[in-house]
């Protein structure tokens, strides 16, 4: 373990937070998006993150997709809809993803600000007896 | 000697402190990186469990040699100190980190590394300056 893992732990935290944004920002972008079948809508996508070993930081193991079943929406007027006059809307729940977003988005800054704690410790020990 | 300057004597246990505290930091941040990761337990090192045995290797001047696979190694300093975190209250996927907690703790062991790292340079601008005469 050297004083440079930090900036390995911290960067491997702000990739898989990234990937938490991106897989946000995909479910709010497909949430409106319908279909006249239910297997047919888009499924909201879930990153799984996993410890790495020796305390290297996190990554991501897979972006899973959720098993919740789609919306069921009586829409009769809506060219998608079915014979019935159903419509499909994907399982994304827009205010949960929001949540989500706002606590990629703090994780992110707090293991940023991690990040620069530790650089201006590294300068500092490289200025020593200067 | 010239390599007596940069001996224990001058540094004193300063620069095992500083290994510590810069071991610690990486446990904390690797905390930080966790907190939303499910069933990860938080730890932090025993600093002073660290710094006994890293003066203690010191003092014995090596670790044990491991020439067999079935030898057991002398225990690094920072695995053997590593303590789980005790969670302030429980969370529904197992993980024991509190960000908050774990990012205060980070400042303060940054704050620490820093004030050990005075210490040391103190050392050494003293020495710098016997040695300039200035």
């Amino acid at each position: 373990m050297s004083s440079f893992s930090i900036f390995q732990v911290a960067g491997s935290a702000m990739a898989a937070q990234s990937v938490r944004l991106n897989t946000v920002s995909s479910n709010l972008a497909n949430a409106d998006v319908v279909a006249s079948r239910p297997e047919d809508t888009y499924k909201a996508r879930v990153p799984v993150f996993e410890a790495q070993a020796d305390g290297q930081g996190v990554n991501v193991r897979e972006v899973a997709e959720s098993d919740d079943a789609p919306l069921k929406r009586y829409q009769p007027g809506h060219p998608l809809a079915d014979e019935q006059g159903y419509v499909y809307a994907p399982n994304v729940s827009v205010v949960e993803e929001m949540a989500n977003m706002i606590s990629a988005a703090r994780s992110y800054q707090s293991n940023l600000e991690a990040v620069n704690t530790a650089k201006s410790l590294m300068l500092n020990t490289l200025n020593m007896g200067r | 000697m010239a390599g007596d300057i940069f001996s224990s004597a001058l540094y004193g246990d300063f620069s095992q402190a500083l290994k510590v505290h810069g071991q610690r930091l990486d446990v904390l941040a690797n905390n930080l990186a966790n907190a939303d990761t499910p069933g990860f337990k938080a730890r932090d090192i025993d600093f002073r469990a660290a710094l006994t045995s890293a003066q203690s290797s010191r003092s014995e001047g090596s670790q044990m040699a491991t020439t067999n696979a079935g030898h057991i190694g002398g225990t690094d300093d920072v695995q053997a100190s590593l303590r789980w975190r005790i969670p302030s209250q429980p969370a529904a996927d197992g993980n024991t980190v509190d960000a908050d907690l774990e990012q205060a703790r980070f400042g303060e062991a940054a704050m620490r590394y820093e004030a050990t790292l005075r210490f040391v340079d103190g050392r050494v601008k003293s020495m710098l300056t016997a040695i300039t005469g200035q």
